[in-house]
């Protein structure tokens, strides 16, 4: 029997992906109080999406996201991250001067640091899920 | 005001721009990106170059986060005339890219072409601007990961051996350099340049310090390509898109060679670098040998593009040996060849690149009769290669006047010998190529074909005309050299 007829992988991986993903998601915004962060948080979120394709084919696993939107996931992310710092320009500080973000330092350090770990998150995940299809999808 | 943020957004401009132009479709809205942004780079570092040539630094707080605790970008004579070096050739090279581009590398691979050049370019020009050394760390991995994954885009199979062979090497390097920060920060607690500088003769265990300072200086002769560490550059320049090549040969090594300055003078000092730990027993051979194999290996070559990448090998050499002097004369004339042979190498890659966009090989039995079908292409050669060699009226022999003068006022006549006789080796390797393009009877894969482009041709000859510029009036490198030798000494 092939692996992706395999009913108990199937109903498992139905139990598990949720699970990762929230788990990532988890990780991602409570990187600020406990560990994790946005790289770990990433490569957990493609790590639902990669088991996911290999119990359903990329056919299918491009239904959920497309190698052109994991792309654009890879370039936002980055972008999200500069942006912060620029943003930090306008606003009359420093290049990622968190502290101009909010009326208060405490706030603006906050909000700073969640928005470009979210920023790593999403540009890590892009690249890890692009790499994945890179591969999968690879015919000589 | 806008100008006081110059030091970062000179960095952070291409590094924007990068994810941007993946995101844009096709080839050429990529391009315009990549070139205007090569461009604004090229214009805040002429203005930062302004406010530093007569030995003043700016520097610049990320974060808001006072140095030595934050990240600082620190901006002297040596960094900003670097990074005009740096993002001249980058403008230059872009906008003559679009064509090369066009014929080299595969269509659906174009936006992710130019991401991965401004990405190799945030990178080079964040090595210089920042003055913090896991900073450093950071920025050579950006750089390097972009080059292996330009160099594999040649459309040669061999390209993709040659990206690999510069990965496991690169990778060394870089570890090299992290090993010898991880042992400096452990020592001393900090990482900021200017304060590594004044704590790191605090310190007890110099062991610790001499281990630093050895792994420092292999990991960056890696990255510079000095012999005995040089195998990966001939095959990495021979088998990339020609629009690699002339990026990476005109600014990677010389990047490094920046490197090397900071650690020696700026990080360890002069005192620490060649009084204690006589640096110059071991660079000046390593120079010698470096230049007179590859001079001799570049004679032998069949391709064109590998006798360049040869002849980098030993120009770097004559770099070196500059600072293997082990005086100021001797620093002023490796940072005067940094910048002149950066524009050198620039014309002659570029004319290979013309080349090739018609004749569709730069082997050297089918440059035959080249003289003859694309004169200018030719012309533009003949010129670049005499500044190689250092003939009077153009850069190359200002570069070498100085290293001459410096080698004299240490009275190693010896040595003054083995560079003419180097000079001499140069004459016979460039004459091989301009003997098949002029003296020879055209190929019949020759006959028909047309000059190249207008606008990579203008690009050429812009390259060749500063050469000949800054050998007529080479006011400009001799006197920001003069002061940043005079920075870096102190």
């Amino acid at each position: 029997m092939s692996v992706r007829k395999n009913p108990i992988l199937l109903e498992s991986s139905h139990l598990l992906i949720p699970a990762i993903l929230l788990f990532a998601l988890y990780v991602q915004f409570h990187g600020d109080y406990g560990p994790g962060g946005g790289f770990q948080a990433g490569v957990i979120f493609a790590s639902g999406i990669i088991l996911y394709t290999l119990l359903h084919g990329t056919k299918r696993a491009e239904k959920v996201i497309s190698l052109n939107t994991a792309k654009v996931f890879a370039a936002l992310g980055l972008l999200l991250y500069a942006g912060v710092g620029v943003f930090g320009i306008i606003l009359g500080g420093n290049y990622l001067d968190y502290n101009v973000l909010a009326h208060d330092p405490v706030h603006g350090q906050h909000w700073g640091i969640l928005i470009i770990e979210f920023g790593v998150g999403i540009t890590v995940a892009g690249v890890i899920i692009s790499i994945f299809y890179a591969f999968a999808k690879f015919k000589k | 005001m806008i100008a006081t943020h110059y030091p970062i957004l000179q960095v952070v401009i291409p590094l924007i721009a990068a994810p941007l132009c993946s995101l844009l479709p096709r080839s050429k809205l990529p391009w315009l990106l990549a070139t205007v942004v090569a461009w604004i780079a090229f214009a805040i570092s002429i203005s930062l170059m302004l406010q530093v040539k007569d030995g003043g630094t700016l520097s610049y707080e990320l974060g808001s986060w006072p140095a030595p605790w934050g990240i600082q970008y620190y901006i002297d004579t040596i960094g900003a005339f670097v990074l005009v070096l740096v993002t001249a050739i980058a403008s230059i090279t872009l906008l003559a890219s679009r064509q090369l581009v066009e014929n080299e590398i595969d269509s659906s691979k174009h936006s992710l072409f130019y991401t991965a050049f401004l990405l190799c370019l945030t990178g080079l020009l964040g090595i210089v601007a920042t003055g913090d050394a896991f900073n450093v760390f950071v920025f050579l991995e950006i750089s390097s990961l972009a080059s292996y994954a330009m160099i594999a885009m040649g459309d040669n199979r061999k390209a993709l051996t040659a990206s690999y062979e510069y990965l496991i090497m690169g990778t060394i390097g870089a570890t090299f350099i992290l090993i010898g920060i991880g042992l400096l920060y452990m020592q001393t607690g900090t990482l900021n340049m200017l304060d590594l500088k004044a704590r790191i003769h605090e310190v007890d265990s110099f062991r610790s310090i001499h281990a630093a300072f050895a792994f420092f200086t292999v990991g960056i002769c890696l990255k510079l390509a000095l012999f005995p560490l040089h195998h990966w550059l001939p095959n990495a320049y021979a088998y990339a898109p020609s629009v690699v090549s002339i990026f990476l040969a005109a600014t990677a090594t010389k990047v490094a060679l920046y490197l090397l300055y900071r650690v020696f003078y700026t990080i360890f000092g002069f005192e620490f670098s060649f009084d204690l730990l006589h640096l110059g027993y071991i660079l000046l051979p390593l120079s010698i040998i470096a230049i007179v194999m590859s001079s001799f290996t570049a004679i032998f070559q069949p391709g064109v593009k590998r006798l360049l990448a040869y002849s980098s090998l030993g120009q770097i050499g004559y770099m070196t040996m500059g600072i293997a002097l082990e005086t100021k004369a001797g620093l002023i004339a490796s940072i005067i060849h940094l910048f002149n042979h950066a524009f050198i190498k620039g014309a002659l890659f570029m004319c290979m690149a013309c080349l090739l966009s018609r004749i569709h090989s730069t082997r050297l039995v089918h440059l035959a009769g080249a003289g003859r079908v694309m004169p200018w292409t030719s012309a533009a050669f003949v010129l670049g290669g005499l500044a190689l060699i250092g003939v009077p009226l153009t850069s190359g022999f200002v570069s070498k006047w100085y290293l001459i003068l410096a080698i004299l006022e240490k009275d190693y006549w010896w040595l003054a010998v083995i560079v003419l006789f180097t000079s001499l080796l140069s004459v016979i390797y460039i004459w091989r190529v301009i003997e098949q393009m002029y003296f020879r009877e055209p190929n019949e894969g020759c006959v028909g074909i047309k000059e190249a482009s207008p606008l990579l041709l203008a690009c050429t000859w812009v390259m060749v005309l500063m050469t000949l510029y800054f050998g007529i009036d080479s006011r400009y490198p001799i006197e920001m050299a003069t002061v940043a030798a005079q920075a870096l000494l102190e």
